[in-house]
């Protein structure tokens, strides 16, 4: 059994608690320790600024050309928080049920609660920097509705929330950085994690412009890398997301947890050809106005406008009446899935269902539909050419957001000493399934008002150790096998491209662990990736060199590692004989097709040792307690 | 519908930022007109490495217009023909079978060329850090609606706040000015009661960093403008001139 060190006392004051017990690093000391942050969205952005303001050294690494860029920067819809402006029942004690209850109680109490605690700061916060927020013509902030909540809590910025955000971390980081005390290294990609007698004391990178291979020593290394959707290959997730660096500090001993929780979002643009690199999402604040139909006749292939209402099923509204179109996403997900394959789905390809503005349009008028949602509506016609405001928008589910990552205690370090990870690389806060506009909250919480205490109280421990492992053996061996890795993967020189492979890894995860998994299909899978994996180091093509800006070796270094970690994603959804949130498995279902947990048997977080590539990973796991909810099969009836 | 066109691509092919670069042309045949530029450049990039050639570098990542990372010429156009699009967001159903793409990166004094279509834009990061943020700590801020932000304020901040910085507006200009990137930052913060108090510093050390990052000035030709993704208008350049005055003479 793992601890996860969940400070004592009632719910409410664990936070406080924990708070009052850290130890504290003397502001003349903290200049003494060097924090190494890889990644800049909103968790590693955040945090990093927040580090340098306490006085830490921080050194930055992204793989982008700015920091800026990380694909936080796409989140749409907005941000939760439990301000209770709308006057509409809000409450930490709301948010964090809703939060509980929306990740199919797979998520740890105490982590949930602080962070439904923290999220009023981070709406202050943000405010404070000049974030653009919505308002009203009062001046004050306006809300929306997200879902998997009956109240208002949702704060936004257009459709642009998460670039707002972003840009408001990114600046206070620049803000550091003119001061000298945050270090920013851009296109640099995190190539191994380097553990000295159990404990993390650097990583080593590669410069993607001259290919150097550097090794990094720090105190403390946080790891806020972001998810490993792009396992899929088609994801809502930028191109470079990848899940190398999470991977890499997993095979040098941190356990990774429930890589199964994936969560596939109900409303993107469906897949229209074989050269497709990326699905766009649409976001969930659609649901606000949009109603989610098909045809109720298998195979009616009539312009949706000449279907008449008698024909239409708007089957979220018919079979949830409490919360209609904004049931959660894993919910409204498997419903699209379950039309379609039933044969009622819409446009060329049949995987498609309608997101239909007009009964919105015609109460509001479209100026208003244009002003909540006008840079959405924008961007599905350059890409669909079709113009919404007159035609439903075609909408179907696609991989967006891993709930699982790497394990972390109350603190956000994972098993390994100096090892921090926050954000979506991380598994904590959302359980089987994340409710929208929840990633933005937890991204924000952990960066600027969770890990500034929690590292403190390590570094407050142990005394800053840079000049005694910067020469250690273990960089130098880490910096030839990385060099080792890449002379092998150029040297191949075989015959199908990299992305040849991941579009064949991602269709096979897809098929057989995408919406819907079960035990046979789990078990071909399983056959199936390591002849992928092994056909991969024979017959790759990668050209160039390893001295020079070359895009082709970094996504084979990706692909390589989502070739591995794919076995533990689809050995993690086997093991896992319960459907919650966004992992459904087919035996375990009620008899009106909802998920069904097994509470008595699956109440843990599972987290995985590894073992060698290939080779059966170790189980670990932390059990999970519920003190302050009753759990119970989510309705949303 | 979708149909299948073909290109004939001119596209700038350049080592690295010491070497010469130079113009080579590329068939690309049967494209998709329901694809991205960028998964056409993608297609074009696969048959190249089947025919052991070296694939085109170019830089994007998120792929829906947000991040700011994709950019190159099409045609003399930064980002391409159609207005308010990114490259990545631009599709190949508003191009002709038949047609030639001359395809350069963003070209600039400040912007040097890494490889390709792949330019660095690091001059962007150093003119925030001039002073592109409100000087506020993690844990000081007062309550989010401890001050009014008039909606028509709180909007036109939005506008200006709503740039990528992609570049196109420098690649855009004849001066290869910054100075609509520069001044939508500067009016974004400037405009919201948040950052009044550092509204003078800010704005001349913004302006300053420009000039010295080696970007142009402005002679009013809007082709800025007209390249932005994000539709940010050359008022702001007005408004930070006006700024940049006041915080002279105070």
């Amino acid at each position: 059994m793992l601890d996860s060190k969940i400070p004592q006392g009632p719910l409410k004051d664990k936070w406080t608690n924990f708070k009052f017990n850290a130890k504290l690093v003397n502001p003349a000391n903290k200049r003494k320790y060097k924090i190494l942050v890889v990644g800049t969205g909103l968790a590693g952005g955040s945090a990093a600024a927040s580090l340098s303001e306490l006085g830490y050294q921080v050194e930055s690494f992204c793989f982008q050309d700015s920091p800026r860029r990380a694909h936080s920067i796409a989140a749409q819809g907005g941000i939760n928080a439990a301000k209770n402006y709308p006057n509409d029942g809000d409450s930490v004690k709301r948010l964090f049920y809703d939060t509980i209850k929306g990740g199919d109680f797979r998520s740890r109490e105490a982590n949930v609660y602080r962070l439904a605690e923290v999220s009023n700061c981070i709406i202050d916060q943000c405010v404070a920097q000049g974030v653009p927020f919505a308002r009203e013509y009062s001046g004050y902030l306006d809300n929306r509705s997200f879902g998997g909540a009956q109240v208002s809590r949702t704060f936004y910025a257009r459709g642009q929330t998460g670039q707002q955000l972003l840009l408001g971390a990114y600046q206070a980081m620049m803000k550091e950085v003119s001061k000298g005390s945050i270090k920013l290294h851009p296109r640099t990609e995190m190539l191994d994690l380097v553990v000295i007698d159990g404990v993390a004391r650097g990583i080593v990178v590669r410069n993607l412009l001259t290919g150097q291979i550097e090794p990094y020593v720090g105190d403390a290394v946080v790891l806020a890398t972001g998810g490993y959707g792009n396992v899929f290959y088609l994801s809502t997730n930028a191109k470079g997301s990848n899940v190398t660096a999470s991977w890499r500090a997993h095979k040098k001993g941190a356990f990774f947890a429930n890589p199964c929780y994936t969560q596939i979002h109900p409303t993107c643009i469906p897949v229209h050809g074989d050269y497709q690199s990326k699905l766009t999402l649409m976001s969930e604040s659609l649901r606000n106005d949009g109603r989610v139909w098909v045809p109720k006749n298998p195979g009616d292939k009539r312009p949706p406008q000449q279907i008449p209402e008698g024909e239409r099923d708007y089957f979220l509204e018919r079979k949830y009446p409490a919360f209609g179109n904004l049931v959660p996403r894993d919910i409204a997900s498997r419903n699209a899935k379950e039309q379609c394959d039933a044969g009622r789905g819409v446009g060329p390809t049949g995987q498609a269902v309608y997101l239909d503005f007009a009964d919105a349009i015609k109460r509001t008028g479209p100026e208003l539909i244009k002003e909540r949602y006008g840079n959405l509506i924008d961007m599905y016609q350059k890409i669909v050419d079709e113009n919404p405001y007159k035609t439903p928008m075609m909408i179907y589910p696609a991989v967006h957001y891993a709930m699982g990552g790497l394990w972390v205690d109350y603190t956000l370090m994972s098993n390994l000493p100096g090892l921090f990870v926050i954000g979506e690389a991380n598994f904590s806060d959302h359980g089987a399934n994340r409710l929208g506009a929840s990633a933005l909250m937890q991204g924000l919480g952990d960066g600027y008002f969770v890990l500034p205490y929690t590292i403190g109280d390590y570094l407050a421990k142990n005394k800053p150790a840079q000049a005694k492992f910067k020469d250690h053996a273990e960089f130098k061996k880490s910096e030839v096998d990385i060099k080792n890795n890449i002379n092998k993967l150029l040297s191949i020189k075989g015959k199908r491209t990299v992305d040849d492979f991941h579009r064949q890894l991602g269709k096979l995860l897809w098929d057989k662990c995408g919406m819907a998994r079960n035990e046979a299909g789990l078990k071909e899978a399983l056959k199936q990736i390591p002849q992928i994996r092994e056909e991969f180091w024979k017959n790759v093509n990668v050209l160039g060199s390893g001295q020079e800006l070359n895009q082709a070796l970094e996504r084979a270094g990706r692909v390589g590692d989502f070739l591995e970690f794919a076995d533990l994603l689809v050995t993690d959804a086997l093991h896992r004989a319960e459907s919650c949130g966004g992992h459904f498995r087919e035996e375990y279902q009620t008899p009106e097709g909802e998920a069904l947990r097994r509470d008595d048997v699956f109440s843990y977080v599972a987290a995985w040792q590894f073992n060698g590539v290939g080779q059966n990973p170790t189980l670990h796991k932390e059990e999970l307690k519920f003190e302050e909810v009753h759990l119970a099969q989510r309705s949303y009836k | 519908m979708s149909k299948k066109i073909n290109l004939t691509l001119k596209v700038w092919r350049q080592k690295n930022c010491q070497s010469q670069g130079g113009f080579e042309t590329y068939q690309a045949a049967d494209i998709d007109t329901d694809m991205s530029f960028l998964e056409m450049l993608d297609v074009v990039n696969e048959r190249l490495t089947r025919e052991d050639k070296d694939p085109i570098a170019f830089d994007h990542d998120c792929r829906e217009g947000i991040c700011g990372m994709c950019g190159a010429v099409v045609n003399g156009q930064a980002h391409g023909p159609m207005k308010e699009t990114t490259l990545c967001q631009l599709h190949m159903r508003h191009f002709k079978d038949g047609q030639t793409l001359v395809i350069e990166p963003f070209r600039a004094k400040a912007f040097a060329v890494i490889k390709d279509l792949s330019v660095d834009r690091s001059a962007f990061d150093r003119i925030i850090q001039a002073g592109g943020f409100i000087s506020i700590k993690t844990g000081q801020a007062p309550d989010a609606h401890a001050i009014a932000v008039a909606k028509d304020k709180a909007e036109w901040a939005m506008d200006a706040a709503q740039c990528i910085g992609c570049g196109a507006c420098v690649a855009a200009c004849p001066n290869a000015s910054a100075m609509l990137f520069v001044s939508a930052k500067i009016d974004h913060l400037n405009t919201l009661p948040q950052g009044s108090a550092e509204l003078k510093a800010r704005t001349l050390n913004m302006v300053k960093q420009m000039d010295q990052e080696g970007f142009g000035n402005c002679s009013n030709e809007y082709e800025c403008e007209a390249a932005c993704p994000k539709t940010i208008s050359v008022k702001h350049i007005a408004k930070m001139n006006k700024m940049h005055r006041q915080s002279n003479l105070r």
